[in-house]
């Protein structure tokens, strides 16, 4: 036999995926319950008090009538909520998916035209590839960081458990980003000290923190200065450090620095393009695993990052 | 020479990745759905396939249980080449046996093409 659907509570609570006291059909049930207790308690309770059995009717049943009205009028608003919310989620699908595929159709066939064409190509064509590569990079970059913010607000972050060496993992996000601004001259150190052990966790995320945290580093850097890095296991967590000789943080911007979409008011003529996404992240994912993130720095002087990590 | 089947339906990237592969020095074939992906697979016997998961007809996952079952197809390596990153869909291609899964957005060309030579040395 088929239920119809409205009465498919559970169906119903798995396409909102909420646990069952947050679903609406549920609670719908639940406060249906309480009213029929609430009448019988009421009958009982009135037939001792007055004499009338009309009245009691009444008062019984205006009062269940006003619950009613209630319970519908709250488990309503819920369900609007809940919708809006899965609408939400659908339509950060929908640009993942959507957005994000003609994006990296785009970059590939520009990889392919810059890669090894370059000799044979027009300077001038290049140079125009170039520029098209660059944005549709800054395009990527944006969707990308909106994406990771959306999913962790949304508490939708698939968190993976995969062991793996956050140094290794280091040592190559240094090797592209190095390669990325090779023009800045800057320098990067890597101190390694007491044996860091493989970590467990999301190496994806991981590397978005680091790699945030580094490309700072170089945008912000004086040119010609270097930037030093230290990563090393502390009790049970995994402390690194990014240490750079350039331009500061201003004191009076240094509380907001993690803000969503804050920018500190001496950037913008480094790096005009930036979101202002980058640290908001790294603090939203380093939280989310258990860790911790700060900074100190002093304007002109530089600015060092650091965060740590559970080894577990 | 190394054969590769590209299972794509987005032409554009079906061209960039074939063309880019071919350079390389493989032979390359392409299918646009799963159907005709499984269909390529078992007439041509690829060295190495890359498999997208959102497929017409027959999506990636679809196709990479079709080929463990045949046991003409079922070593063959395949590489998941997709923009589909749910945890769930991850752990089955990996349950399924595929050599690696790349989320497109988050590798350059360059990128891809590496990973997929040392697939293939592997393979020697």
């Amino acid at each position: 036999m088929r239920i119809p659907k409205e009465f498919n509570i559970i169906g119903q609570c798995r396409k909102y995926n909420v646990p069952l006291w947050q679903c609406p059909p549920f609670l719908f049930l639940v406060m249906g319950f309480f009213i029929c207790l609430t009448s019988i308690f009421l009958y009982l309770l009135g037939s001792q008090y007055i004499e009338d059995p009309r009245e009691v009717a009444l008062i019984v049943l205006t009062v269940s009538a006003i619950l009613l009205v209630i319970s519908t009028l709250i488990t309503n608003t819920f369900e609007k909520l809940l919708q809006t919310n899965k609408l939400k989620s659908e339509f950060i699908d929908i640009v993942s998916h959507h957005l994000r595929a003609p994006i990296s159709n785009l970059e590939w066939t520009l990889d392919f035209l810059l890669s090894r064409n370059g000799d044979k190509l027009e300077k001038d064509l290049f140079d125009y590839l170039k520029i098209l590569k660059e944005n549709s990079g800054r395009i990527r970059d944006l969707l990308n960081d909106l994406l990771i913010i959306s999913k962790i607000e949304g508490e939708k972050m698939d968190l993976k458990k995969e062991r793996f060496s956050l140094e290794a993992l280091i040592k190559e996000t240094i090797k592209n980003i190095e390669e990325k601004y090779k023009s800045f001259n800057i320098r990067v150190r890597l101190n390694i000290y007491n044996n860091v052990p493989e970590i467990l966790g999301d190496r994806y995320y991981l590397k978005e923190v680091f790699s945030n945290l580094l490309q700072n580093a170089f945008c912000y850097s004086k040119e010609n200065s270097e930037i030093k890095i230290t990563l090393k296991k502390e009790k049970k967590f995994i402390y690194c450090e990014i240490e750079d000789k350039g331009i500061g943080i201003p004191k009076e911007d240094q509380p907001f620095i993690f803000q969503k979409f804050f920018r500190a008011s001496n950037v913008l003529k480094y790096k005009p393009s930036g979101t202002g996404l980058g640290l908001y992240i790294a603090k939203l994912i380093v939280e989310r695993l258990k860790g911790k993130i700060g900074f100190f720095s002093q304007e002109g002087v530089g600015s060092t990052f650091w965060f740590k990590i559970p080894i577990q | 020479m190394k054969k590769i089947l590209i299972i794509e339906d987005e032409i554009s990237l079906q061209k960039t990745l074939k063309d880019a592969l071919e350079r390389e020095g493989y032979l390359v074939i392409c299918a646009s759905d799963g159907e005709e992906g499984i269909k390529l697979a078992k007439n041509e016997m690829p060295d190495l396939i890359l498999l997208d998961l959102i497929l017409p007809k027959k999506d990636g996952l679809e196709v990479l249980e079709e080929l463990r079952k045949d046991s003409r197809t079922q070593d063959i390596s395949v590489i998941v080449l997709t923009n589909f990153e749910s945890i769930a869909s991850v752990e089955k291609a990996i349950e399924l046996g595929v050599v690696n899964y790349l989320v497109k957005a988050q590798y350059t060309l360059d990128e891809v093409i590496q990973k997929i030579k040392s697939e293939i040395e592997k393979l020697k």
